[in-house]
């Protein structure tokens, strides 16, 4: 993750925000962002109730009415039952729960689900067709690079990215660039096997 | 050639054990798609949460839930530890669970929890373990319980004999298990008399029974099912309170499903801890490096519960020892088994003596073991036989030096040890204790052993020959001595006509197919920074001994995550606690630090196999490599910096004070 640049935000800084949050706690509970003009830019505010909400996950457009403050990885577990990211620190810390969000690695526990609207959503799940393997999962297996496999999906998108950057990485790179995820049963071995096979893939032409 | 006993075939018989293969359920987890319990979502399903108890020691005075019970979309409210439950509603160690509810969401259920009010008579609490107790106050007061002394030889004259001696203090602190998918389940009820229970465990079999006995129903009532589990440890064989509390909420809600699963700070305080194990250690030489005399004074916390012991000195039969237990009764939380329970925390205390031991004697440590191997019996042989091929592949020999020798300040020191674990454990029915292979390949093997040979009585009349004729190769049933007298695999099985073969496997059972009790060596390289007193793995060899292996991969896939799971110990990991509050401070994954990919440096594992080894049969291979790391890596720490960091894990603040004291000593140790 270090490398990557960060998501973009919804553009409200905290100074904004807490003028807005004095306006909204007047208005009534309605559905859907309101729009208020700050600053001379428009801002849509969310909530305080349930509104509905799109993402584009995999491919595919999937929509639920849903309170704001749910993050983007419990809307797709809980609502959508995409459940390769996982839900393990919750806090932005082990990586378990990477996605690709408009091409760039996110933590979606560090989302929320209503920032990801209008962008592409890629999961470990949507990686490859029911029944076939992606590359970078195929490389995973063969290196023997998940035991409990609860981090595994979050480190096959993080390996993913992390190839398609830096195609022959160094130690030093693996290191830095992996390190946003964590394992608990020791599976690092394997994923460098992963990431080594991965790389000779490519020099060949594959992957 | 029918066999009419259980035998593990011969070397140039095997097919697929001993090869490598990839993991079964490798694509499905590698693809995202595994379901583990944390990912079901079923119909109509409620969301759990808990209101904990803050304080480490308290009484529940009373409980109010009736602002929760009007909430919109709670569901369901369980008073799981009230002021008549346990000893007049004691609660013995912060975040245990005092009410339970489901809700439609799991914010909605968060708010629910906060609108509970608990009231408590807060009581005195312990949660600190490592200072040394002190022995008089401990026999008067009721949490320090002296709980072994044992005299072994004459431990008095050897000492006298001893030229050389060496007297320091060793040790590991409680830690969680912080497996990565947390402790729960998602409980519903059918019908009324029926629960059916997904739920994360280490034991399948026996869970089920253990939650109808909760809830006083029967146990053939209660189906449990696990595609998948998230990580155990140990931490996942018995049943929690919180297991129960879903099964009572879905009950309250009509039976609809339940899930509760907790979240990641209660999970590191309360769902796994490993016990902690200090001592001060004594022990005595001849000059010639003979190992004549131990004497250890230990100490350490199994929270709550009755303490346990020390295994100390651990694998070495020292000939002469006097030792003494004080088992620390605290508030730290309820201890479980953690892979190799007590194993790597003896093995620190163990090693690190002996390592400085040598060291004292001027003896390179592989020369002190090897002089003394015969303490290591029954296991001797291959404890020497692995040192020989560790210290081909760390070159043991050209890298040692004496301890502190490459010692300048600023500049980081590499430096190197080795470490010998042991491990022994009976067969058991869940996945714990380093049985599964065992008790899995052996069943299996068995069962298939069973079905060849019904088969074959079956399909012997087709090819006109007697049963004792026929062998099973290549995929075809045939006639041992005449080879074109053969059957395909389809063509024998369809002999079976519309009746299958059903058979059952069984361990224990019939034939000498499993073994326990293995010998492992470790060696780490590592470099310290003595300005920020930062530990650095280079590298780590493991060579180990575990029968025969079935399935090398995961054979060493176990091994290297072992050793990782030890460079985690061994560097950052503890449950650190605040004897002001009674609580854990660093009840999150930023500061229960994990070791990353970037830590673990470069990792070499052997397994030893081949004559000698594979007749020993199938042994799970688990627990025992988790046995050495911390002492491996707490040895080549002390090599490095010429002093002992006497407590893990080795992190730069004590690395720094060890420094720091051996430079006010005017010296180094």
């Amino acid at each position: 993750m270090s490398d990557q640049d960060s998501p973009k935000d919804s553009g409200i800084s905290r100074r904004k925000f807490l003028k807005i949050s004095a306006i909204t706690t007047s208005a009534p509970l309605v559905l859907g962002p309101t729009v208020l003009e700050v600053e001379g830019q428009e801002v849509h505010v969310f909530g305080p109730g349930k509104v509905p909400i799109a993402l584009n996950v995999n491919g595919k457009r999937l929509t639920a009415n849903l309170e704001p403050r749910f993050t983007l990885l419990d809307a797709l577990r809980e609502k959508f039952e995409v459940t390769g990211p996982k839900r393990v620190c919750d806090r932005g810390t082990c990586g378990a729960c990477t996605v690709l969000l408009d091409n760039k690695l996110v933590y979606a526990c560090s989302v929320l689900a209503i920032e990801a609207q209008g962008k592409q959503i890629v999961t470990t799940d949507g990686l490859a067709p029911q029944g076939q393997l992606h590359p970078v999962s195929a490389a995973f297996v063969d290196n023997d690079a998940q035991q409990c496999g609860f981090c595994t999906p979050g480190f096959v998108m993080a390996t993913k990215a992390f190839v398609d950057k830096h195609p022959n990485a160094t130690p030093d790179e693996i290191a830095r660039g992996l390190g946003g995820n964590f394992c608990r049963c020791g599976t690092y071995a394997g994923i460098k096997g992963a990431v080594a096979q991965l790389s000779g893939q490519q020099q060949k032409g594959g992957a | 050639m029918a066999e009419n006993t259980y035998q593990w075939p011969d070397a140039s018989k095997r097919k697929l054990i001993g090869k490598r293969m990839n993991r079964v359920d490798g694509p499905v987890k590698a693809s995202g798609r595994a379901k583990y319990t944390y990912d079901l979502v079923r119909p109509n399903m409620l969301y759990g949460d808990s209101v904990k108890c803050p304080y480490a020691h308290a009484r529940v005075k009373s409980i109010d839930t009736s602002a929760a019970e009007k909430m919109p979309g709670v569901k369901a409210v369980h008073v799981i530890h009230g002021p008549d439950d346990g000893a007049k509603g004691e609660v013995f160690w912060a975040g245990t669970d005092i009410v339970a509810v489901a809700a439609v969401d799991e914010p909605t259920a968060r708010d629910a929890v906060r609108a509970i009010k608990v009231e408590y008579e807060q009581l005195p609490h312990l949660v600190l373990n490592d200072k040394e107790p002190n022995l008089a106050e401990a026999e008067k007061s009721e949490l320090y319980k002296v709980a072994s002394k044992e005299t072994v030889g004459d431990p008095n004259s050897a000492f006298q004999q001893s030229e050389v001696t060496h007297e320091g203090y060793y040790g590991s602190p409680v830690i969680t298990h912080c497996c990565l998918e947390t402790h729960g389940s998602v409980a519903e009820w059918p019908d009324k008399d029926h629960l059916f229970l997904h739920i994360s465990t280490q034991n399948v079999p026996g869970i089920g029974e253990q939650v109808a006995k909760a809830i006083d129903m029967p146990a053939s009532n209660v189906h449990v099912h696990q595609d998948h589990v998230g990580g155990g440890f140990g931490s996942k064989l018995g049943l929690d309170p919180w297991g129960v509390a879903a099964a009572q909420l879905s009950k309250k809600a009509g039976g609809v499903p339940v899930k509760m699963m907790l979240n990641r700070a209660t999970e590191l305080e309360t769902a796994g801890c490993r016990p902690s194990a200090y001592a001060r250690v004594k022990v005595g030489a001849k000059k010639d490096g003979t190992l004549l005399a131990w004497e250890s004074y230990a100490w350490g916390s199994g929270g709550p519960g009755a303490p346990g012991s020390l295994a100390i000195p651990y694998v070495w039969k020292v000939p002469n020892q006097q030792k003494q237990y004080v088992g620390v009764v605290n508030h730290i939380g309820p201890s479980r088994a953690w892979r190799a329970p007590n194993h790597p925390q003896m093995c620190v205390i163990t090693m690190g003596a002996l390592d400085d031991l040598a060291a004292k004697l001027g003896m390179d440590t592989f020369d002190f073991v090897k002089k003394n191997i015969d303490l290591l019996d029954p296991r001797s042989k291959i404890y020497s036989e692995e040192l020989d091929v560790a210290n081909d592949l760390m070159q043991w020999k050209a890298r040692w030096h004496p301890r502190g020798d490459s010692d300048t300040l600023g500049i980081p020191m590499e430096a190197i040890s080795l470490q010998i674990g042991d491990n022994q454990y009976p067969p058991d029915s869940a996945s714990g204790g380093s049985s599964t292979i065992g008790g899995v390949s052996s069943a299996t093997f068995r069962a298939a052993t069973d079905a060849k040979r019904q088969l074959i009585a079956k399909v012997a009349p087709a090819l006109n020959a007697q049963p004792a004729d026929l062998e099973v190769a290549d995929g075809r049933v045939r006639v041992a001595s005449d080879a074109s007298r053969s059957l395909s695999w389809k063509e024998a099985c369809s002999k079976l006509g519309a009746q299958t073969l059903t058979v059952r496997g069984t361990n224990p059972g019939e034939g000498d197919l499993t073994n326990s009790g293995v010998g492992g060596v470790q060696m780490a390289d590592v470099s310290v920074d003595t300005e920020t007193g930062i530990v650095k793995i280079n590298k780590m060899v493991a060579v180990q001994d575990c029968g025969l292996v079935i399935s090398p991969k995961q054979a060493e896939s176990q091994v290297l995550g072992a050793m990782i799971m030890g460079v985690s110990y061994a560097l950052y990991e503890e449950k650190v606690m605040d004897q002001t509050t009674g609580t854990m401070l660093n009840t999150n994954m930023d500061n229960y630090r994990l070791a990353g990919i970037g830590d673990v440096g470069e990792l070499v594992v052997r397994l030893m196999t081949g004559p000698g080894y594979d007749e020993r049969g199938v042994i799970g291979i688990g627990e025992p490599p988790t046995v050495s790391p911390g002492a491996a890596i707490s040895n080549a720490v002390a090599n490095a910096i010429g002093v002992r960091v006497p407590f893990l894990p080795l992190t730069p603040d004590r690395v720094l004070e060890a420094l720091e004291k051996a430079q006010g000593e005017g010296g180094r140790a």
